[in-house]
């Protein structure tokens, strides 16, 4: 058997995990993830509970309702896209860049049969899948609250997916980018911060100027937003293709940039 | 097994690696020696497909790179100058891991497990966590890593650079009982022992360029005399102006050190004794004489 022949026996052996050799990337930070589970569960239960419980009442008991929602259920539902929002990051910002630079981890993964495309996919899907159970985290807490209405507010599962995968994606160009965690902060702060103030997550955004609810449109959260409300507490829903549109682009369009720009950076 | 022809790599205004060519036959071990920033650690990223070379064919395991690289590396294990190994898993979670990225089922893996730590000496290791493994332990855990996909063909980057003597003796010899199962290895180093060794060839590479290649014995042979005589102490450097050059073929100072390279070194000898004050040391030329010849002694940062 010559060398070329040989080699094509062993690597026509899993033809099948061709497109899905980023499962294997999904399936190693899920395994860890698993080893903590303790204290992620604590985390992602009791950090909206509070959050929810603390502004919800206080606040909500000086607030009249908002288009006869009650402050809570607003709340809920805004806190269901800030909650998958600030997961995806998080894990996309610091948890991937210790995976890259500190770790080495990526490193390792590609000195295997794997590309940087299956990493970075890997990392993006892992990270809007871990954002997605911040989600769900809400959800029952808002359900145990009986602030659900139906059933049917679990159509918004496949929602919080795709967001978990816009700041995903996002953050992980953050990421690919980054020379030191010291970057991440601003982002936090400078960015995702003032984007959450704008997108009617604490309080509508129908009450803020004009240029600034023309400025949200074209960011990722506030279709996030109206999407949510609109399926876990019964808000009128319009123009869904659109906000869909919207998370699917900037989505799509991010993970690809973070994958270029991972290639780049660890081509050198 | 590897064929790299006329590679070239560039960073910006840099060239990194200029028109290198070599050839490694299955089942020899072959090494790329070269001071810091030789191009070593650059050629091996190209070879493995990790970095594009700028002009240059590579055919690894009878695929080109950088083209069929991620094929190709199926049935190629490395060793990485640094600690790639992942500190959430135990020893053996960090094997089985790692298997997947082959496509290798868990149970595959489960089943390859025993057999590598025994390899690498950490059967008594198996559930440890990475923190509680010693460096030495460490870099054997990753050589058996990178053995999990059984490969033909294995590139170990500086492989016992930070380890103690033991700790180096034992991968030497695990590496030896991969040569002799008819793997092949590429490796660089910066320790000529290690080279001489190991390699049955060795190429020397400088500011990205060939010097030399051949085998270890062969360049010993070739490019240097066979005894050197290094003499330090009290009037070495009068010393030194007075006879040195007379008496070997070739004569260097360095620091306080004199280095002299012989065929026949009684003359030399004679000239040592009326003076008790200098201090000899008479030895064999190795590999390392040669790599300074050829690379000179000047230190690279």
């Amino acid at each position: 058997m010559t060398e070329a022949t040989l080699t094509a026996t062993l690597t026509d052996r899993a033809p099948a995990a061709n497109r899905w050799r980023f499962v294997h990337v999904v399936r190693r930070n899920y395994l860890v993830w698993r080893k903590l589970i303790g204290s992620a569960l604590v985390g992602h239960l009791a950090d909206p509970l509070i959050w929810l419980v603390g502004l919800g009442f206080g606040l909500g008991s000086l607030l009249p309702s908002i288009g006869g929602l009650s402050y809570m259920a607003f709340l809920g539902s805004g806190m269901l896209c800030y909650s998958v929002m600030n997961s995806a990051s998080f894990e996309g910002l610091w948890s991937a860049f210790t995976r890259l630079k500190m770790q080495r981890t990526w490193e390792a993964i590609l000195q295997a049969p794997m590309t940087v495309a299956d990493v970075v996919i890997g990392e993006w899907v892992w990270a809007a899948l871990k954002a997605m159970l911040s989600g769900i985290a809400i959800l029952l807490v808002m359900a145990l609250l009986g602030l659900v209405e139906s059933f049917s507010a679990l159509w918004v599962l496949p929602i919080l997916l795709l967001v978990g995968l816009t700041f995903g994606g996002l953050a992980l160009i953050v990421t690919a980018l980054a020379k030191t965690y010291d970057v991440f902060t601003y982002y936090f702060s400078l960015l995702l911060m003032p984007m959450m103030l704008i997108s009617g997550v604490f309080f509508p955004a129908e009450q803020l100027p004009k240029i600034v609810q023309y400025v949200a449109q074209f960011l990722p959260l506030v279709h996030a937003t109206k999407l949510t409300r609109g399926l876990v507490v019964g808000t009128p829903l319009d123009n869904v293709p659109l906000h869909v549109a919207v998370l699917l682009l900037y989505s799509i369009v991010s993970v690809l940039t973070a994958i270029r720009l991972v290639n780049r950076r660890l081509a050198k | 097994m590897l064929h790299v022809s006329n590679l070239n790599k560039r960073y910006g205004d840099l060239e990194v690696v200029k028109n290198l060519s070599f050839s490694v036959p299955a089942g020899q071990c072959f090494g790329l020696l070269g001071p810091n920033g030789a191009g070593k650690t650059t050629t091996l990223r190209c070879c493995l497909g990790h970095t594009k070379p700028d002009s240059g064919t590579i055919r690894l395991a009878g695929l080109p790179v950088p083209e069929r690289a991620r094929e190709a590396r199926m049935r190629v294990g490395v060793v990485p100058q640094f600690d790639t190994l992942d500190p959430d898993f135990t020893v053996t979670e960090n094997l089985i891991v790692y298997g997947r990225y082959f496509g290798l089922s868990a149970r595959e893996c489960l089943a390859r497990v025993p057999k590598l730590l025994d390899f690498a000496g950490l059967a008594d290791k198996a559930n440890a966590r990475i923190e509680e493994l010693s460096g030495g332990m460490k870099r054997r855990l990753t050589l058996a890593r990178a053995m999990i996909n059984d490969p033909s063909v294995l590139f170990l980057d500086e492989p016992t650079t930070g380890l103690d003597p033991q700790a180096r003796h034992l991968v030497w010899d695990r590496l030896k009982a991969l040569l002799n199962e008819g793997r092949t290895i590429v490796l660089t180093t910066h320790f000529m022992d290690e080279a001489q060794r190991l390699c049955d060839r060795v190429a020397i590479i400088d500011h990205g360029m060939l010097i030399t290649e051949d085998a270890p014995r062969a360049l010993i042979e070739r490019e240097i005399e066979p005894v050197v005589v290094e003499v330090y102490g009290e009037g070495v450097e009068d010393w030194f102006k007075e006879f040195a050059h007379t008496h070997s073929s070739r004569a260097e100072l360095a620091g306080d050190t004199a280095f002299c390279y012989c065929r026949d070194p009684e003359p030399l000898m004679k000239t040592l004794e009326s003076k008790p004050e200098l201090r000899a040391l008479r030895r064999a030329a190795n590999l390392e004489d040669v790599f300074l010849k050829l690379t000179g002694r000047d230190l690279r940062d």
